[in-house]
């Protein structure tokens, strides 16, 4: 579904991320893991538009999308929910989510996807009129993962959505970014909490100053003694 | 169930941003009482001799107009521009370029209807030059883009001023000598039928006055109904959603760059036909009409009346517009006493100095404007949510502009 060939992105003259190539296929769950400054966010805000490739190709569906504006990626179902999660504090959780359906006109469809992200996060629901900046950061986190579901994506992409949460709230947030998984929804998932993002993976990368040092299965990369000392704190 | 969900949430009424809002009856009645007024005074203040009042409320108008079109800009995308004024001159001299020659081109009995051709064309020359001004600029975030507006709102000015392609007249202004715009269709008419007496004091003929009075507050009323329904559109969605993140506008799937574009453009077009407008009104421009002043006022009116909200601006537009001019007004003609001319001018410039204190004064105590639109000042003042209490984040202006550089 995704393929990433020789990747580089950097700004200015430090190479954030050098010559990377992975894949994601249709219906897996592919983490990237590594240490803060590796490169993970980069990668990801690469593929989204929100940063130019320096050089590289990222296929998506056959297509290469590398260098193509945010907004057209997006409108190709290719949804970031991004790290710090960026919802929009002044509106409420009724209009971000409608925000999240920016590029779609089917108002019926809408309203039913509406429906489904407040089953999946009922808090959401409770807290429908209330503004997004007022929320808990847990439910921030649920709002910008629901913010993103919106746009129905076909490929997820979510940064670092553990950051800053209580491990109840991070418990929660994994439930759903599984069931998602089991709807049918592809997920590319970065996190620096390795061991989680790996027991839910099908398929990981570890990543180490810019390159991808490590690849697997999640239960390869939780068994691997390298992995075990850099990440898991063996 | 979730159908369920969905049958619950028709109830739901959070506070409309993205569908207008009822108005209330009361809204109802003050709109009503509003528009009677508007009606009514001009036809008032012909009848007992006060034309000047016509003319400054006209004028107010004009700025409402100027200020509704810098307050897409402002209020609705959060950019800052400083050389709204540019936009308004362009309107007035496109006025003079073409309305002059399509007058005669139209010949004696059509020529009324110049102003009506030219008033579209106006406003979509200043949106090209809005165009060809947005189009490099709008990568510039907060004070760049201020500071590059201000620029362009002096370099238009100052080509008006040295004549540049000798089209312009330099700073004795247009129509040059022998030319005219020509009077509006249906006023040759109105003036002569349109006249009667009551009793001893009040007689009134419908003037060029009160002509252009009546144009410039169909435009008002116009221009209001476009913009409030532009702010309930998906343009309106993609404006809040840039003021507030560019980056997660973006990932949304918003075009940031259009939409700012979007906005610049259409704030323009607003310039243009009040500046074509203005022209026709005044019969004769000139560029000490179009000095950076001017751009500060209008800004001033936004702020000062609330970003984004509507009847701020137009709010605004009357206490910075008018009071001075009814001040001016009032005094030249003599309800103060025997003033000179001079003592009235004098008066009329300290305005200056008392916006200079105003501004201060509602930058500290006030920051929301006047009469402000609900989430701009939610925005300004890290409100407190009433239903449960917390804080917003207390994110900085700054962290805005962050975008996505420097994390890895």
């Amino acid at each position: 579904m995704l393929k990433i060939k020789h990747l580089s992105t950097s700004y200015g003259k430090i190479h954030a991320v050098r010559d990377i190539s992975f894949e994601v296929n249709e219906g897996e769950i592919v983490t990237l893991i590594g240490a803060n400054g590796a490169g993970k966010s980069t990668t990801l805000q690469t593929i989204s538009g929100l940063l130019k490739p320096r050089a590289g190709t990222i296929l998506y569906k056959d297509e290469d999308i590398a260098g193509m504006p945010a907004n057209k990626v997006a409108a190709r179902h290719v949804v970031q929910v991004p790290e710090g999660r960026r919802i929009f504090g002044r509106m409420t959780v009724k209009e971000n989510l409608e925000m999240g359906a920016y590029l779609r006109k089917d108002s019926a469809g809408i309203k039913e996807d509406i429906a489904h992200v407040f089953e999946l996060f009922p808090r959401l629901e409770e807290r429908i009129a209330q503004k997004g900046g007022t929320l808990s950061g847990g439910e921030q986190q649920m709002l910008a993962m629901a913010r993103g579901l919106m746009g129905r994506p076909e490929l997820l992409m979510l940064d670092e959505p553990s950051m800053g949460l209580a491990p109840v709230v991070v418990e929660t947030i994994f439930e759903v970014i599984q069931k998602l998984r089991d709807q049918g929804i592809t997920i590319l998932l970065v996190e620096q909490n390795a061991s989680l993002a790996l027991s839910i993976a099908n398929r990981g990368y570890v990543m180490e100053t810019g390159e991808i040092s490590l690849s697997g299965t999640g239960r390869e990369l939780l068994a691997n003694e390298d992995v075990q000392k850099a990440y898991l704190g063996h | 169930m979730r159908e369920l969900i969905a049958e619950r949430l028709k109830g739901v009424t959070a506070k409309p941003l993205f569908t207008a809002g009822k108005m209330t009856a009361a809204q109802k009645i003050g709109i009503a009482l509003l528009v009677a007024a508007v009606i009514v005074a001009p036809i008032l203040f012909q009848g007992f001799g006060q034309l000047f009042m016509i003319r400054i409320i006209a004028v107010i108008g004009l700025y409402i107009i100027l200020a509704l079109g810098l307050n897409i800009v402002v209020g609705y995308a959060g950019l800052l521009d400083f050389g709204r004024i540019a936009f308004y001159a362009v309107g007035a001299y496109v006025a003079m370029w073409v309305g002059i020659p399509l007058a005669g081109l139209l010949g004696e009995t059509l020529e009324g209807w110049s102003y009506f051709l030219v008033l579209p064309i106006g406003g979509l020359v200043a949106c090209v030059v809005g165009l060809l001004l947005g189009l490099p600029v709008m990568r510039l975030r907060g004070d760049y883009l201020a500071i590059v507006t201000l620029g362009f709102g002096e370099i238009v000015r100052i080509c008006l001023t040295n004549n540049i392609f000798g089209i312009t007249n330099g700073a004795a202004g247009l129509p040059g000598s022998g030319d005219s715009l020509a009077a509006p269709a249906g006023l040759a008419w109105l003036r002569r039928n349109v006249h009667f007496t009551i009793g001893n004091n009040f007689e009134f003929t419908f003037t060029s006055n009160i002509y252009w009075y009546f144009v410039i507050f169909a435009l008002v009323a116009l221009s209001i109904l476009v913009i409030r329904n532009l702010d309930n559109s998906r343009l309106g969605r993609s404006w809040a959603a840039v003021r507030e993140d560019e980056v997660a506008a973006q990932a949304m799937g918003v075009n940031t760059t259009v939409a700012k574009l979007y906005a610049f453009v259409i704030g323009a077009f607003f310039g243009g036909i009040a500046g074509v407008t203005f022209s026709y009104f005044q019969a004769f421009v000139s560029p000490e009409s179009f000095t950076f002043l001017e751009s500060v006022l209008v800004l001033a009116i936004v702020v000062i009346g609330g970003m984004g909200s509507i009847p701020g601006v137009i709010f605004g537009a009357l206490a910075i517009q008018g009071i001075p001019e009814f001040i001016r007004g009032f005094a030249s003609a003599g309800w103060f006493g025997n003033l000179s001319a001079e003592t009235v001018s004098a008066i009329s410039n300290y305005r200056y100095l008392v916006f200079g204190a105003l501004m201060v004064f509602m930058m500290a105590v006030r920051p929301q404007g006047l009469i402000p639109q609900t989430r701009r000042a939610r925005e300004l003042l890290g409100e407190y949510d009433a239903i449960d209490g917390h804080e917003l984040d207390a994110r900085e202006p700054g962290d805005r502009a962050n975008s996505t550089r420097g994390r890895a």
